[in-house]
């Protein structure tokens, strides 16, 4: 029986914060009053009407924050190991993990430099 | 109050009996396998399907955590953490990056050609490659993981930290070399 194993604690967590919300939802389905109009179903945006189309092309900014994002994000891949087998690997271990992160940390200190991280 | 408890009593050990009977642990296992299969197939025909290609993005990261999920099922937890790292994480970032760098008229409609010819060429194409990818599972045999391996982060884990420490260092290079590569590049676009 696989599914009781480690992470069948986790399934079972996942199913109970399924029900929860829909039981609570159910009942606030089945009693609202229902008048709709115009006015209620067009999307909220700070209580002004929207003009023209509300797609717009965003900003360049966004994008750096995006590839830092990226590599941190490989880096975590490389941590999981790291965190799982720390207790037996010890202080060697460590000690690589920081030249690691600070290899890393570089690469964000130069975005910081460069003024990458500044919103323009 | 005795009645009642005797009657809850009845009750639950009547459902032992027949979870019992019915070999529930198969069927909960098998369960767990196609909802987590179905959740990933109807969130990739909804990224076909969806007009609007944020919700297509959104749809293809539901998919890839949900393929997450059954490696995490087939006893592989670190390729799940991968999965939802770099696919969950970092490609469903690109594309949504891609998406709001690019400018569109209309979101509604802003998926790819719904042309009868397009349609045909996907369907051959991807039909081609179920095809291969069917035959070269068929042919292939596969093997019982054996125990003595144990888990295979520990092991990786393992030969990561002691034996290939320098391609590990070297990889963290490699992210810095990608990192301030992408940030000349994209600093120039920013500044021009």
């Amino acid at each position: 029986m696989k599914i009781m194993g480690d992470f069948g604690g986790l399934g079972i967590f996942f199913v109970v914060t399924l029900i929860f919300p829909i039981t609570a939802l159910i009942p606030a389905f089945l009693l609202q009053p229902r008048h709709p109009t115009k006015q209620k179903g067009i999307p909220y945006e700070c209580g002004v009407d929207t003009i023209g189309k509300t797609y717009v092309q965003y900003r360049i900014g966004y994008f750096l924050y995006a590839l830092i994002f990226l590599v941190f994000d490989i880096e975590t891949v490389f941590l999981y190991p790291w965190a799982v087998r720390f207790g037996a690997l010890g202080l060697f271990a460590l000690l690589e993990m920081f030249l690691f992160l600070g290899i890393l940390g570089l690469g964000l200190w130069y975005a910081w430099k460069k003024g990458a991280l500044s919103w323009k | 109050m005795n009645e009642l408890l005797k009657l809850v009593h009845g009750v639950v050990n009547w459902g032992m009996d027949t979870a019992e009977s019915m070999n529930a642990g198969v069927l909960i296992d098998a369960s767990v396998f196609y909802a987590l299969m179905w959740v990933s197939v109807l969130a990739a025909l909804g990224v076909v399907l969806c007009r609007n290609v944020v919700h297509s993005a959104l749809l293809l990261t539901a998919s890839f955590i949900g393929v997450g999920c059954l490696y995490i099922y087939m006893d592989s937890p670190f390729i799940g953490a991968v999965q939802f790292l770099v696919y969950g994480g970092a490609v469903a970032i690109l594309i949504v990056m891609a998406l709001m760098l690019t400018r569109r008229d209309d979101m509604a409609h802003s998926n790819l050609s719904r042309s009868l010819f397009c349609q045909a060429g996907a369907a051959v194409i991807s039909g081609a490659f179920f095809l291969c990818i069917s035959v070269a599972s068929l042919m292939t045999q596969f093997r019982e993981m054996s125990a003595e391996l144990g888990d295979s982060v520990t092991g990786l884990a393992d030969m990561m930290l002691t034996k290939y420490i320098l391609p590990f260092e070297v990889a963290a290079v490699l992210l810095l070399i990608a990192m301030i590569g992408a940030l000349v590049i994209a600093k120039g676009a920013h500044e021009s």
